[in-house]
């Protein structure tokens, strides 16, 4: 579904991707973790056109994105969760739905409804409070939101930046359910970008470890969980000298 | 037969492509950081890890040699602390000395599933009784099969170092069904059977994969007929992980290279270019998933050419011709290649001779000559003279037109010409 080769962006001079290749299946649920300043955000906001410094190759479903602007990205069926959250707190939960169906807009209130009844039905707890301002809504509800908002341009591809980031470990694995059942329920395809390896390799299929703007290590959950490096820098499992 | 990883084994073009380059990529960054051979032959080249951004640009890579890893022996090739290592082996030493290699746990567990996926295109299923007359030890060949035989849950029998005799009757009673050995080996314990009067019809056998050294098609047909079985080519080495590099299906047209996990060029051994698919050259591979012990642009040493039309039995991995030679087992005299693989060639065409031989080089002076020793079959040798020498004079002709040197051939009892010890020994 998604295919990127060699793919390297900038910030002005400084380079933050150094020629990353990876990709993404149909309905596959794809992670990619490392430290901070990794790369991993970077890479995300490569993918759905936010950053326009960038050389390489990104292809979604066949078609060669990566010199479109975000708007055409994401009608092509990519939509992501931005790290934060980002929501509008003093909107509704609601509005803030609707918002997340602006370019469908066009297609009618019946079309945006029925989205908006498929996240409910996803979320039932954004039903119950659909009225309140998203801004009062707690960590874990207003992560919801942001996906369900994401979920509104109806995306085959979601990419979401960070769902763990500043929650309760409980709410943690409830968010890590909703992703699950996305798959399975919505069939949407999901990369994820995540401190915490240990949740996300519980979830996904495969992953990507970045360091430093590169791929430095790529396999099953599995596999990875199985290696050393990961456990030691990732998992904080193991010991620090390489050479004995 | 069936094919154990379907996703792996079928890919498009595309898809295995861009599997590559992602896993060369993490290879080529692990190697940067982790192994300091690949730093200085990188810095030196004026390459760092992201100027490969496709897999033509690997060419930009200068080659690996044995040379460089005994250079780096023991352990400075590798890319993982020695404390994750959990298992070590080493070449099998056909040549010169033999190369120390390390497995991470992930790397084993890879190692498995190739070997799986090599016994299920050979039709092994768990109903099978595998044995395997391989040299268990540093040499990766037992351990390797023993490992895919039993993920398969076949029966496995681990026959390192036993008389030809004991192997034959753990086959005849133990009713074994696939043979794995060295097709040297395989020839022998045949040549003992008909010795012994014992016809393949008492045994149970179906199936043989044999390797780790060059074989004829006419050594192949030789196995079939005398074992009544079918048997197929592997190919390995050590240096990259050991067999299950690339296996033959029943179509025998070709190994199938797993290229999930390696890449396979062609080179043209002098100038270093890359070949095109049917040109034949040496083999040059990377891994792209060995954690504890990468190689990038090996050379194989082995001669070989690529075809990457897709296989009737469903493979789109790319198939290798069967290995016809070791660039490093080849002998020059007065100018002229030899493989000793041609000479076994021509001897099995020859009636009355057996595919046991010795060849001989003597280097007196400035022109070197060339000796071959020839087992003939019993029944010949206590004949007349004449026919003696009549078979001499043959093979010394057929012999001599093929590479255009004259040569002496000395005809010899059979089984006098020692050539296997076990299942490893190569003369």
């Amino acid at each position: 579904m998604l295919r990127i080769q060699s793919l390297s962006s900038f910030y002005g001079n400084i380079q933050a991707l150094r020629g990353i290749s990876l990709h993404v299946g149909y309905g596959e649920i794809v992670a990619l973790l490392g430290a901070n300043g990794a790369g991993k955000t970077t890479l995300l906001n490569s993918i759905c056109g936010l950053i326009t410094s960038k050389k390489g190759n990104v292809l979604f479903k066949d078609h060669d994105i990566i010199n479109l602007t975000p708007e055409k990205i994401v009608r092509l069926g990519i939509s992501q969760v931005p790290e934060g959250r980002q929501l509008f707190g003093e909107l509704s939960v609601l509005d803030n739905l609707i918002l997340g169906a602006y370019l469908r807009r066009k297609k009618g209130k019946k079309e945006v409804n029925k989205s908006i009844e498929t996240v409910f039905s996803i979320f039932p707890i954004l039903s119950e409070r659909q009225k309140q301002h998203a801004g009062t809504l707690s960590g874990g509800q207003q992560q919801m939101l942001a996906i369900g908002r994401a979920l509104m341009s109806e995306p085959e591809l979601l990419l979401l930046d960070e769902p763990s980031m500043g929650l309760a470990p409980k709410v943690v694995s409830e968010i890590f359910d909703v992703i699950k059942n996305l798959r399975k329920e919505q069939n949407t395809t999901i990369l994820l970008v995540e401190q915490n390896a240990r949740v996300a390799l519980k979830v996904a299929d495969r992953a990507y470890i970045l360091e430093t703007g590169r791929a430095v290590l790529e396999g099953s959950s599995e596999e990875l969980l199985e290696n050393k490096e990961v456990r030691r820098a990732y998992l904080g499992k193991g010991y620090k000298e390489i050479w004995e | 037969m069936p094919i154990l990883d379907e996703k792996y084994e079928t890919l498009n073009r595309e898809e295995i492509k861009q599997l590559q380059l992602e896993r060369l990529q993490v290879t080529l960054n692990r190697a940067y950081k982790n192994v300091a051979f690949y730093r200085n032959l990188f810095d030196k080249s004026n390459i760092i890890p992201e100027d490969i951004t496709s897999l033509d640009d690997l060419a930009k890579i200068p080659f690996t040699t044995r040379e460089n890893l005994i250079e780096n022996q023991p352990y400075r090739m590798f890319a993982i602390p020695l404390r994750e290592v959990v298992r070590l082996q080493s070449s099998s030493g056909t040549t010169r000395e033999p190369i120390v290699v390390g497995y991470s746990k992930n790397d084993i567990e890879h190692w498995t599933n190739l070997m799986t996926r090599v016994l299920t295109a050979a039709g092994v299923t768990k109903d099978d009784i595998v044995q395997i007359a391989f040299d268990y030890g540093l040499f990766t060949g037992a351990l390797g099969f023993h490992y895919g035989a039993e993920r398969i849950g076949a029966t496995v029998i681990p026959c390192s170092r036993l008389s030809v005799e004991k192997q034959i009757n753990i086959m005849k009673n133990y009713r074994t069904t696939v043979l794995v050995c060295t097709p040297t080996f395989a020839l022998h314990i045949a040549n003992i059977m008909s010795e012994q009067g014992i016809s393949p019809a008492g045994l149970s056998l179906r199936v043989g994969l044999f390797g780790s050294e060059p074989w004829s098609e006419s050594v192949r047909k030789e196995i079939e007929d005398k074992f009544h079985i079918i048997a197929l080519d592997n190919y390995g080495l050590s240096e990259v992980m050991g067999p299950g590099v690339s296996v033959e299906c029943e179509h025998k047209n070709g190994l199938h290279i797993f290229e999930d996990h390696f890449i396979a060029e062609v080179i043209d051994p002098k100038t270093g270019e890359r070949l095109p698919d049917g040109k034949a050259g040496e083999l040059v591979l990377t891994t792209i998933t060995k954690e504890a012990f990468p190689m990038i642009r090996y050379r194989t040493g082995d001669c070989t050419c690529l075809d990457h039309s897709v296989c009737k039995c469903g493979r789109t991995i790319v198939r290798m011709s069967r290995v016809s030679a070791r660039t490093d087992d080849m002998i020059v005299i007065q100018g002229i290649n030899i493989y000793p693989s041609q000479i076994e060639q021509i001897l099995a065409e020859i009636e009355g001779t057996e595919p046991h031989y010795r060849i001989r080089v003597d280097r007196n002076g400035a022109l070197d000559e060339l000796e071959v020793w020839v087992e003939v079959s019993t029944n010949i040798f206590f004949d007349e003279i004449k026919k003696m020498s009549a078979l001499e004079e043959e093979i010394q002709k057929k012999i001599e037109e093929t590479f255009g040197l004259s040569i002496k051939v000395k005809l010899v009892e059979p089984g006098s010409i020692k050539k296997w010890k076990d299942g490893n020994t190569k003369n």
